[in-house]
């Protein structure tokens, strides 16, 4: 079974392994230890590494269609704000009358803008189980709508890599009106409680950094999952030759677009994630910017790898932080200068380094998938 | 998983854009057919007015100086390139103009490029397994299991080509031989009806020359096989019947022998080599 | 330069009142000062004084006569006078009968100033002036008047914008001085207006041949009029009117798609600019460079850099800008290429992460060095204003700059793509490298010479941007995604290709935002790049042959 494969896998069952004791530390740092203890960790913390949880499931998504599939997404912030809007969608209903303007069902935006009715795509998000499907599927559409007319025409490479963008470009556009219905400028926020949960109790906070943690283990074996199976060989195969993958059979734009809904809609799992945890989902998330430094923590981490584009999202968000307290001007110098620095010296990012190390000692065993620069040409 | 599962539904949906799969009929002739093909890039005429037919189980080797349209030719019974008139047949069923790369491919025709063209990320053995004839649907394909007796024709077609020791290798740090033979170990995990293969020998040493004549002369019979070589003797160690093409059509067709003392020939293109 | 009168504006407040009270202050500040060089000497036998004192002692039922007397008596005061008027600002002492302007009516004390020198007479108090009375009537019929003064003005321009502020103004009053004038005026285009002027009246009172004056224009005004006429309950007139109306439509929107095909080209030249170099680099080296929207931002930085090196100059600053700005960005482009993309040969992917974090840095730079804040760049006088067509049409100059600078830069890189040693070698890289390279072309020095064109027509652009967007660390960001649009819609490689491409987006962009919306609008032309992306993969113009195949 291809899902399971992954479980009989060393480097599953680390990645695993040592996500799950990060998951337990926490969790016992923050619940056991006295507040005033160093070893405290508050709940501010929690939710800050949940939000890097979150970055990591998307890392891991932009790693399999750019490091197995050879398509550099410049636009997966697209299925990460779309993942996020439908869970926003949901929490908003979730307020209630409890908004500024009492409004049992109009969120207060919308009765801001003289608003009657709730527009028909808000329907049925007042129900979980309905915005849980919606995360999977708003994502999962447009990917399929998108990937079917770009690989059909056989749209590669750099176009594709600005196609995409110009993609997230429009979205962002589009969710900026007000006429939207999904308020605008502002986006969505204040919101109460999920499931029932406060929000703002620390409580949930855990609860979601935890569900985070367990969706990023799940997303990962489902990743590994494909690549380690039959079709991960194929989607390699068609990175590198796709004319011979084509003349072997395969039909490359379905694997591409399988790969591609996949990747888009473990996206939009994140950005579900990702915004009950920060608070607000606004047009920002699908800022071209957002979505190419993605690539860039998935380059840093190593592409092709999947764990190296959760070591990557984490790093380098952490450095973020770290940054835009200490020194918010320099940020932008580090993460330009990351850009370049990576391409450049480190093509195979951090997991390639450490690969190298291990080599060093013992034969490399695992399916090596370095991205190989030959193009079939017929 | 379930939406895992409902991708697999769509494919269903699709299922009647891909053919189905029937044994190419050849009770009334030939197993390829091309007539009247007719290409131009940007008025450059590449195949001119193109009439050939290989029967099945034949072996035929297509020479021709640079330009003549080999490699288009190739291009247009694959699939890969869509000729502006004409008709190409795959036995008396299959209309190959109204199909794309993969169906034709699935159909049984293997191809092997002038640049050997394998998956350099992937093993030699990875290599052979992709190219098996299997299910090539994507769901299919992800739940793919290696059985057993795939395993043992992998093992056959390794001791074919000769490459049972470098099994577990990069395909890419194979020399350019290795990746020949590589390649028309592909074709035969395929198990093609027509094999069309365009230089094979480039690159080879004497004796691996022998080995892939040997290898080519065996399918044919089985198989049906067209070779494009510019290699003179390796053509006529392998050739019954020989095409010449010049210019984008055929200039003559025969045994070797007929072939090169066909005055036309010698003028195109044997003169400057004799 | 001389502030000017506010226009009406849309939203008062406190402060924008004060600021036109302010505004009008100066303005009758500098009418004096300008009325204090004529000779002083004459001020008792001065004609005005006659004429102010009428003014003042008239009664209310023969005010017009002394107004029309000031009016006819040609005086270079009377305007100044008679706005005073107007604005209740002309007094007359109590004790001396002297008539003077009140420059100021705040408080107890006024500050006054003799309406025949200009000359400040300092404060007084308010209870010693006695204000000249005007009725609303005549205060109506003073703009008219006013207006009538400039019809004698030397400059017909003047003449023209007065009779143009007529159309819509004149009532019975006025036909008759206007038809005298009418008679003395020599310059075809102010008898246009006044005959248009006149027409509008008499529309108004029903006269069908004025009709026909009015079908000829397209001034609101004159719409106005004739939209009033159809109403009328007249049903020849209503019907001619109709009927005027109808030919005027359709000439408006003759207009109203050369406005907008303006608009579309003028965009489009902006797009073709700014895309143009990224075509270049694009084709030759299969590299997007992300940060070619910095390298524009560079161009524009430096036409701002110049006009701070040349106060008072901005033309000619503006000018050394463009050879400045193409240097500028030019060795900013080899200095990229030599440091960074040179090391991702054959690694477009990688090239384009690499390209984008320089233009990262050199945003954040140009924030950390210069400001954050947008720049101001000064636009020349002789770019500022537009080219008025006629009443419905007027194109600005500065659009008109920026599109002829951009079809001069087109063709310049034509001609260097045609016919120069340069041009030949890029092409060959361009279809096929490799070859290229065995024929003795050093494809090295073609990059490295090739970007740092791209990156100079970038700087250009740049300048040419200057002048009709703001100049901050953002501008390149606005339009990178845009040039990248124009580059994957026109094809790669094919600078006719990105001229047309440019060119019919921005135009498609104009026509659609009257119903759309901008932002709708850019999003209904990203998604119709995306879609036809699916259609041809390569663009409008793809490279042919063999070599483009593989």
């Amino acid at each position: 079974m291809w899902l399971t494969r992954p479980l009989r896998e060393r480097s599953t069952q680390i990645f695993l392994g040592v996500l799950f004791a990060a998951l337990a530390i926490v969790t016992f740092l923050h619940v056991a230890m006295p507040e005033d203890s160093a070893l405290y960790v508050s709940a501010y913390t929690v939710t800050l590494l949940g939000k890097y949880l979150c970055y990591a499931l998307l890392a891991v998504a932009v790693d399999l269609v750019w490091g197995y599939l050879g398509i550099l997404s410049l636009g997966h912030g697209a299925f990460f704000a779309i993942g996020g809007y439908a869970m926003g969608m949901y929490l908003m209903r979730q307020i209630g009358d409890r908004g500024t303007y009492g409004d049992p069902i109009l969120p207060d935006f919308m009765v801001f803008l003289n608003w009657q009715e709730l527009p028909w795509y808000w329907l049925g998000f007042d129900m979980a189980w309905f915005a849980f499907i919606m995360v999977l599927l708003a994502p999962g559409l447009l990917a399929l709508v998108f990937g079917f007319l770009a690989f059909r025409s056989r749209v590669t490479g750099v176009y594709l890599s600005i196609i995409t963008q110009a993609l997230t470009f429009a979205l962002m556009l589009a969710f900026f009106r007000n006429e939207m219905g999904f308020g605008g400028n502002n986006g969505l926020t204040d919101f109460r409680d999920i499931l029932g949960f406060n929000l703002r109790t620390d409580a949930t906070r855990l609860g979601l950094f935890i569900a985070t943690g367990i969706a990023l283990a799940i997303g990962y074996v489902i990743c590994r999952g494909i690549v380690t199976s039959k079709l991960g060989r194929v989607s390699i195969a068609c990175r590198d030759a796709e004319a011979r993958a084509r003349f072997l059979g395969y039909r490359v734009d379905r694997v591409q677009l399988f790969v591609f809904v996949v990747s888009a809609m473990l996206a939009g799992v994140a950005g579900a994630l990702y915004v009950p945890q920060v608070g607000i989902i606004n047009p920002s998330e699908f800022s071209p910017l957002f979505s190419i430094e993605v690539v860039v923590w998935v380059a840093l981490g190593g592409r092709a790898t999947l764990y190296g584009a959760v070591i990557g999202a984490v790093l380098v968000n952490y450095a973020k932080t770290v940054f835009t307290g200490v020194m918010p001007d320099a940020w932008l110098f580090a993460l330009g200068g990351l850009f370049v620095l990576v391409t450049v010296f480190l093509p195979k990012g951090i997991a390639g380094l450490l690969a190298s190390r291990r080599k060093g000692k013992q034969d490399e065993q695992d399916t090596p998938t370095a991205p190989s620069t030959t193009e079939a040409t017929a | 998983m379930s939406i895992i599962e409902e991708l697999s539904n769509r494919d269903r949906v699709f299922e009647f854009l891909t053919p189905a799969v029937s044994p190419v009929d050849t009770r009334h002739g030939p197993i390829l057919y091309m007539e009247d093909v007719n290409v131009s890039f940007d008025g450059f005429r590449a195949i001119n007015n193109l009439n050939m037919t290989i029967d099945d189980g034949e072996l035929r080797c297509i020479i021709g100086p640079n330009g003549a349209g080999k490699t288009t030719m190739m291009d247009i019974i694959t699939g890969k390139t869509a000729p502006d008139t004409g008709s190409v047949w795959f036995g008396s069923r299959h209309n190959l103009l109204t199909m794309n790369e993969p169906e034709i491919a699935t159909l049984g025709i293997g191809r092997k490029f002038q640049k050997p063209t394998v998956f350099e990320a992937l093993t030699v053995f990875e290599n052979l397994e992709l190219a098996m004839a299997t299910d090539k649907r994507v769901i299919p394909t992800l739940r793919a299991a290696m059985k057993a007796e795939f395993r043992e024709r992998i093992g056959e077609v390794l001791e074919t080509i000769g490459l049972q020791d470098l099994r577990n290798q990069l395909a890419g740090i194979l020399s350019h031989g290795q990746k020949q033979w590589l390649e028309i170990g592909m074709l035969l995990m395929q198990k093609p009806r027509l094999l069309l293969v365009d230089e094979p020998v480039a690159g080879m040493t004497e004796q691996e020359m022998e080995r892939t004549a040997e290898l080519l002369t065996s399918l044919a019979g089985k198989q049906s096989v067209v070779v494009v070589e510019h290699d003179m003797g390796f053509v006529r160690s392998i050739a019954r019947k020989v095409t010449v093409l010049h210019q984008g059509s055929v200039l003559a067709e025969g045994s070797m022998d007929q072939v090169s003392n066909d005055p036309e020939v010698i003028k195109v293109y044997l003169g400057e080599e004799a | 330069m001389l502030p000017r009168l506010s226009p009406p504006q849309l939203a008062f407040n406190r402060q924008d009142i004060i600021m036109s009270i302010l505004r009008s202050l100066t303005l009758l500040l500098i009418a004096l000062v300008s009325v204090l060089s004529l000779p002083a000497s004459a001020q008792e036998d001065d004609p005005g004084k006659a004429l102010l004192n009428n003014l003042a002692e008239v009664p209310a039922s023969r005010v017009e006569e002394a107004i029309n007397a000031i009016v006819s008596s040609g005086d270079e005061r009377a305007r100044g006078w008679l706005e005073a008027y107007g604005n209740n600002r002309l007094s007359r002492i109590d004790d001396t009968g002297q008539v003077v302007i009140v420059l100021n009516n705040r408080g107890r004390d006024w500050e006054i100033a003799n309406p025949l020198t200009g000359e400040n007479m300092g404060e007084m108090s308010r209870r010693e002036l006695d204000r000249i009375a005007i009725n609303n009537r005549i205060r109506g019929q003073l703009e008219g008047i006013l207006a009538m003064l400039d019809l004698n003005a030397t400059d017909p321009d003047v003449r023209e914008a007065s009779a143009q502020d007529m159309m819509g103004k004149v009532d019975a009053s006025l036909v008759e001085p206007l038809e005298a004038q009418l008679e003395r005026e020599e310059n075809a285009s102010v008898r246009n207006r006044i005959e248009e002027a006149l027409a509008i009246y008499r529309v108004g009172e029903g006269n069908l041949e004025a009709v026909d004056v009015l079908a000829g224009s397209l001034h609101p005004r004159a719409r106005a009029a004739l939209n009033e006429a159809v109403r009328s309950d007249n049903p020849a007139l209503a019907d001619k009117a109709e009927q005027a109306l109808a030919s005027i439509e359709q000439k408006l929107k003759l207009n109203r798609a050369a406005e907008t095909l303006y608009f579309g080209l003028s965009l489009g030249s902006v797009l073709v600019l700014a895309a143009i170099g990224l075509a270049i680099t694009f084709g030759v080296m299969g590299v997007i460079n992300m940060a070619h929207g910095e390298l524009i931002m560079l161009g524009a930085y430096t036409t701002w850099g110049m006009q701070q090196l040349l106060p008072g100059q901005p033309g000619l600053a503006l000018i050394f800008s463009i050879p400045a700005g193409f240097l500028v960005a030019a060795t900013a482009g080899i200095i990229i290429e030599r440091s960074v993309i040179q090391f991702l040969k054959g690694r477009p992917l990688e090239t384009l992460l690499a390209t984008f974090g320089i233009s990262l840095i050199l945003q954040q730079l140009v924030r950390t060095v210069i400001s954050p804040q947008n720049r101001t760049v000064v636009t020349p006088e002789w770019m500022s204003g537009s080219l008025v067509i006629n009443d419905a049409l007027s194109l600005t100059l500065n659009r008109l700059y920026v599109l002829a600078f951009a079809l001069i830069v087109f063709a310049a890189l034509m001609m260097i793509m045609r016919k120069t040693r340069l041009g030949l070698e890029v092409r060959a890289v361009t279809q096929n490298r490799a070859m290229a390279r065995s024929m003795g072309i050093r494809a090295t020095r073609v990059d490295i010479m090739t970007f740092a064109l791209g990156s100079g027509v970038a700087g250009l652009a740049g300048v040419a941007l200057s002048q009709l967007t703001n100049v901050g660390p953002n501008l390149g960001q606005n339009y990178i995604i845009d040039s990248f649009m124009v580059v994957v819609f026109g094809g790669v490689g094919n600078l006719w290709g990105t001229l047309i491409a440019g060119l019919s987006l921005g135009t498609i962009n104009q026509l659609l935002e009257p119903w759309a919306g901008a932002v709708l609008a850019k999003i209904i032309v990203l998604v119709f790049i995306i879609l036809f992306i699916q259609k041809r993969p390569k663009g409008l113009f793809p490279q042919k042959g063999r070599a483009a195949e593989g």
